[in-house]
C-alpha cells in the first residue's frame, strides 16, 4: 500500500511500486489533465508537481513517492495563479490543439512561483522541457510574460 | 456578433476545456466492456507470409486478422493497395498483420512477443535512389508530365550560353502531433461507433463501409478533440479505424487502439523524401531561357495519397516565378518503407525548398542579389500558370517584399553581416529570403468531382444555431473561426453559435479537413447558409438550411494533360530569416524571423498569428533541425529527442504582418492559410546559411554535420 498526498488529499493505492505515476493518476484517480505525449520524459505533457517541483510523471515509479505531495493540473485550477495563467493564455492565443497545455501550465506555474518576473530568455528556458508542436512557442512565451505582469508575484 | 471587422480576435471556443486539461482526448475515454488492441507488425521489409502461429490466448484475449474482415481487405483511400491486415505479402517493416485484444496491455504486449510468423523474404528496395536506379515501371506508383515540349527546350538549350544542372534532396518530416494517434470502436449490437483523433470523418466512414461491408446506418464516426494533425491524421486514421471496427465486430466488445510515441513514429505516414532535378539554360547575363524539373517522391510501400501529393509538388515546381519554356515531370516510386502521406504543404514544401535553392544558386551565377534576381521572374496578375491556367487576382508580393525589406533592414544587414563575418572567424551571420504561394483547396476539379461539399445549419427553438459540418478542429481554431463567420452573418452573439465535435450521424459530408480548404470552401458555404437562414429567420422556431458546393468554372482542369486552373486561388508569403552559424560545431542559431503573408482576409488575427508562428517553426525546423532516416527499411528515430523537433529555445520571436486582399469566393474574402505558413521556412533558412558561409547546399535538412562537411569541402577546394 502506497500512501501520498494528491491535490491536498491523502490517498493510497494497491498498485505495484513500479507502476508509473502517470498511469496511476489517469487510470486509478481519473485525473485526465495529465497527458501522455511520449512516455520517455521528453515532451512534458505529463508534468506534475512532486513536493512543489516540476516533474515528468511518466518517469516516476510510484514506489518513489511514498509520503510525497503530488499536485496535478486539477489541483491548481482553483488557485489565483491558475486563473491568471488561464486568462493570459487566452489573451495571448497560447492554446491550439491543447494537448501540451496542462503540462505547459504546470511549467508556467513552476516558473512564476520561483521567478515571478522572468525575462524572455528565462521563460524560454523554463518551458524548454515542454514540447508544443502547434504554436512555435512565441504566443506561450507571451502568455507567461503577461501572467507575470498581471500576477506580480502570485 | 457585432465585430466591426471579422479579423478582430475573440476568445477561442475550446479554451477552457483545454487549459484545464478536462477536455477528453480519445486516450482519456473509457467505455464499458472495453478492451485494448495491439498490433503484430511485419518485422521484415518485403516478403510472403508462409504461416502464422498464435500463442495460447488466456480467457478474454483474442486474435483478429484478415479472416475477420467482412468486406474487401484493403483500406479504402484512393487505390486498393493497403491491406487492413496483411495476409499474403508484407511490403514494409511495421505493416499490420493481426491484432490481439484484451483487458490488460502488459499481457497483450507479452503475448505479442510470442506470435510467430514465418516469412519467405524477398529482396526489398529501401531507398529512393535505389528505386530511381532500377528504372522499373513496376515501381512507378504515379507519374505526370507537362509543359513545353522537350524538342523546343532542346533547341533553346543548344543556343544557350550555359546549362546548369542541379540535384536537390529533401528528407522525411515527422508530424510529432503532441497527441499520438488513437481510435476507439464502441461496440453496439446494431452499430459500431468509431471515435478518435482525426481530420477526415467521411474518409474514415467510407473506409469502414467498405471494410465492414455494412449499411450506412450501421457505422458512425465521431471526432474526438484532436491533439494536432498537420496531415498526419488525414489518411492514417482510416487504417486504425478499420482495425478497431473489424476487431469490435469480431470480439463483440469495444476496442481501443492508442499508439505510444515510438509506435507512432515508426509506422505512421511521414512527409515524402524527394529528389528534385533541375536543368536550366541561361544566357550570357545569367537570364533563364528554359527550365526542366524532374521530381521523384519516395511513396513508401503503397500509393496512399502520394499521387495527389505529387500533383501539388509538380504544380509548385516553378515556385512563384514566370519561367520561360518550362517543363516538368514527376514520379512517385515504391520502396519497401513506411508509406508516406499527407503533411502540411502536401508536396509543396519539397518543391519550394528545391526551386528557391535553385533560383538562389542561379542568382549567384548572375552575380545579382538573390531577392533582386527572384523579383525579375515574379508572376504578376494576369500571367499564365505553368499549367496554362491564370493568376486572376491581384498579387501583392511586390508590396510584401518592399515592406519586409524595410522592417528587417535587409540591405543594411547584408552589408553589416559581411563586415562582421570578415572580423569573426568562428561565428558567421547570414540573411536569406524565400518567396512562396499556396494553392487553396483541392487540386483541380477535386472539390467539384470528388468532395461535393454540403453544409447544414440547424436552429433550435431558443434560437441557437449549430454548425453541422464534418470538419475537424485539430488546434487550428475552426471551432472559433467558422462560428465567427456564422455569428457575424446572422448578427447573433458568438456564444449562440454552437459547433459540437462532428458525428457523421448528425453532419453531412462537408469534406475532409485538409488542403487549406476549410475556411475558404466550407467557410464560404457556411456564410451562404447563414445568409439563407437570415432571410427565412423565424424567432422561436426550429429551422434548418443546407448549402451545396458550387464550382466556379474557370479554365477547366484536365488531369491527363495537366492543364487548366489547378486552384481557384492562391495565398502568398515572403520570409526573411537571419542566422548565426558556428563554423566550429556547425550549430545554427536563428536570430530573427520575418514573415509577410496574404491570405485574402484574416478571420481571426490571433488565430492567424498562431498559424504563422506554428507553421514557420515547423518549416524552419524542416530546413535545419528535424532529421529522420530509414536504414534497411527501418525508421531510425523512434523517440522525440532522436528526431529533434524545435523546443522553445530553438525558436525566436517572429515579426509578421498579414496583407488584406479579399477574395470573392471566400467568406469575408478569406483564402487558405494553414499550410502556406510552413512553406517558406526551410528555403529561407537555407538561403541564410548560404549567405553566412558563401557556399551552396543541395539538400535539407542542413544539419550541423552537413554544415561541417561542406566547410571541409570548401576548405579542400580553396586548398
Amino acid at each position: 500500500m502506497i500512501k501520498f498526498t494528491l491535490n491536498g488529499r491523502t490517498v493510497e493505492t494497491d498498485a505495484p511500486a513500479t507502476a508509473r505515476l502517470l498511469d496511476l493518476l489517469r487510470d486509478e484517480f481519473e485525473l485526465i489533465g495529465t497527458k501522455e505525449g511520449c512516455g520517455e520524459g521528453e515532451c512534458g505533457a505529463c508534468s506534475v508537481f512532486v513536493n512543489n517541483l516540476l516533474q515528468n510523471s511518466c518517469l516516476i515509479p510510484i514506489g518513489s513517492i511514498v509520503g510525497a505531495d503530488i499536485q496535478t493540473i486539477e489541483g491548481i485550477i482553483e488557485t489565483e495563479q491558475f486563473k491568471i495563467l488561464d486568462e493570459s493564455y487566452s489573451i495571448a492565443g497560447g492554446v491550439q490543439c491543447g494537448y501540451c497545455i496542462p503540462g505547459m501550465i504546470m511549467a508556467s506555474a513552476a516558473l512564476l512561483s520561483e521567478n515571478p518576473h522572468p525575462s524572455e530568455a528565462e521563460i524560454r528556458e523554463g518551458i524548454s522541457g515542454n514540447l508544443c508542436r502547434c504554436t512555435g512557442y512565441n504566443m506561450i512565451v507571451e502568455a507567461i510574460n503577461l501572467a507575470a505582469k498581471k500576477g506580480d508575484g502570485l | 456578433m457585432n465585430l466591426k471587422d471579422i479579423s478582430t480576435s475573440v476568445p477561442k471556443k475550446d479554451h477552457k476545456g483545454k487549459v484545464s486539461g478536462q477536455l477528453p482526448y480519445i486516450s482519456d475515454v473509457k467505455v464499458e466492456n472495453m478492451v485494448y488492441g495491439v498490433l503484430y507488425r511485419s518485422p521484415i521489409a518485403y516478403g510472403k507470409i508462409i504461416s502464422i502461429q498464435l500463442p495460447n490466448l488466456p480467457e478474454g484475449y483474442e486474435a483478429v486478422g484478415a479472416e475477420h474482415i467482412p468486406g474487401p481487405n484493403y483500406v479504402k483511400i484512393i487505390k486498393e493497395d493497403q491491406p487492413i491486415f496483411a495476409n499474403e505479402w508484407v511490403n514494409y517493416i511495421g505493416e499490420p498483420i493481426l491484432m490481439l485484444t484484451g483487458k490488460d496491455l502488459d499481457i497483450l504486449y507479452s503475448l505479442l512477443n510470442e506470435v510467430k510468423v514465418e516469412f519467405e523474404e524477398h529482396q526489398a528496395i529501401y531507398t529512393l535512389d535505389e528505386a530511381i536506379k532500377q528504372k522499373s515501371v513496376s515501381l512507378v506508383l504515379a507519374s505526370y508530365e507537362f509543359g513545353e515540349s522537350l524538342e523546343n527546350i532542346s533547341a533553346i538549350e543548344q543556343g544557350a550560353h550555359q546549362i546548369i544542372e542541379e540535384e536537390y534532396d529533401t528528407g522525411y518530416q515527422e508530424h510529432v502531433y503532441l497527441e499520438p494517434q488513437g481510435m476507439l470502436a464502441v461496440y453496439k449490437d446494431d452499430e459500431i461507433v468509431v471515435q478518435g483523433s482525426m481530420q477526415c470523418l467521411y474518409y474514415i466512414k467510407n473506409a469502414l463501409l467498405s471494410a465492414l461491408a455494412c449499411g450506412d446506418d450501421e457505422v458512425r464516426v465521431v471526432q474526438s478533440p484532436t491533439g494536432g494533425g498537420f496531415g498526419g491524421k488525414e489518411d492514417y486514421p482510416s487504417m486504425m479505424a478499420c482495425h478497431v471496427a473489424v476487431a469490435a465486430r469480431a470480439v463483440k466488445k469495444s476496442v481501443m487502439l492508442v499508439f505510444d510515441r515510438s509506435e507512432d513514429m515508426l509506422v505512421t505516414t511521414k512527409r515524402h523524401p524527394a529528389k528534385l532535378k533541375y536543368r536550366t539554360a541561361l544566357d550570357k547575363e545569367g537570364n533563364i531561357l528554359s527550365m526542366c524539373v524532374d521530381i521523384f517522391l519516395d511513396g513508401g510501400a503503397n500509393v496512399g495519397l502520394s499521387s495527389v501529393v505529387l500533383q501539388r509538388a509538380l504544380l509548385n515546381s516553378a515556385g512563384v516565378y514566370k519561367i520561360p519554356h518550362f517543363h516538368a515531370k514527376g514520379y512517385v516510386l515504391k520502396t519497401n518503407t513506411v508509406p508516406n502521406g499527407a503533411f502540411r504543404g502536401f508536396g509543396a514544401p519539397q518543391s519550394f525548398a528545391g526551386i528557391e535553392s535553385h533560383i538562389g544558386h542561379l542568382s549567384k551565377l548572375a552575380k545579382i542579389d538573390p531577392l533582386e534576381y527572384k523579383r525579375k521572374y515574379l508572376v504578376k496578375q494576369g500571367d499564365p500558370t505553368i499549367t496554362k491556367g491564370k493568376f486572376r487576382d491581384p498579387i501583392l508580393v511586390e508590396d510584401m517584399i518592399e515592406d519586409v525589406l524595410n522592417v528587417s533592414e535587409y540591405k543594411k544587414k547584408k552589408e553589416d553581416f559581411q563586415r562582421l563575418n570578415q572580423q569573426n572567424q568562428r561565428y558567421k551571420k547570414g540573411i536569406g529570403t524565400s518567396l512562396f504561394l499556396h494553392g487553396c483547396g483541392f487540386t483541380g476539379s477535386g472539390e467539384r468531382d470528388h468532395i461535393k461539399a454540403k453544409v447544414k445549419l440547424v436552429k433550435s427553438k431558443d434560437d441557437q444555431v449549430s454548425l453541422k459540418i464534418s470538419n475537424s478542429d485539430m488546434g487550428q481554431g475552426i471551432l472559433t473561426t467558422l462560428c465567427k463567420i456564422v455569428a457575424k452573418e446572422l448578427n447573433l452573439p458568438f456564444e449562440d453559435i454552437l459547433y459540437p465535435y462532428p458525428d457523421t450521424k448528425e453532419v453531412p459530408d462537408s469534406g475532409p479537413t485538409v488542403a487549406s480548404r476549410t475556411t475558404m470552401i466550407v467557410g464560404k458555404l457556411l456564410e451562404r447558409a447563414a445568409k439563407k437562414l437570415k432571410n427565412q429567420w423565424q424567432t422561436g422556431v426550429e429551422q434548418e438550411v443546407v448549402e451545396h458546393y458550387v464550382h466556379r468554372e474557370m479554365i477547366p482542369w484536365d488531369e491527363k494533360t495537366f492543364t487548366g486552373d489547378a486552384y481557384p486561388a492562391y495565398s502568398w508569403g515572403v520570409n526573411i530569416v537571419e542566422v548565426e552559424v558556428d563554423t566550429l560545431t556547425g550549430n545554427l542559431k536563428l536570430e530573427k524571423v520575418y514573415g509577410n503573408y496574404e491570405v485574402g482576409k484574416v478571420i481571426d488575427e490571433r488565430i492567424m498569428k498562431g498559424q504563422i508562428d506554428g507553421g514557420l517553426a515547423q518549416g524552419l525546423a524542416y530546413g535545419y533541425l528535424e532529421k529522420m532516416t530509414s536504414k534497411q527499411g527501418r525508421i531510425q528515430q523512434k523517440s522525440i529527442s532522436d528526431y529533434g523537433p524545435p523546443t522553445s529555445l530553438d525558436i525566436v520571436s517572429i515579426e509578421s504582418k498579414v496583407f488584406d486582399n479579399p477574395y470573392a469566393d471566400g467568406p469575408y474574402g478569406a483564402k487558405g492559410a494553414g499550410e502556406l505558413t510552413l512553406i517558406g521556412g526551410a528555403p529561407a533558412v537555407q538561403a541564410a546559411i548560404e549567405d553566412a558561409l558563401h557556399t551552396s547546399f543541395q539538400q535539407i535538412p542542413i544539419t550541423p554535420e552537413v554544415i561541417i562537411e561542406s566547410l571541409w569541402m570548401k576548405e579542400g577546394e580553396e586548398g
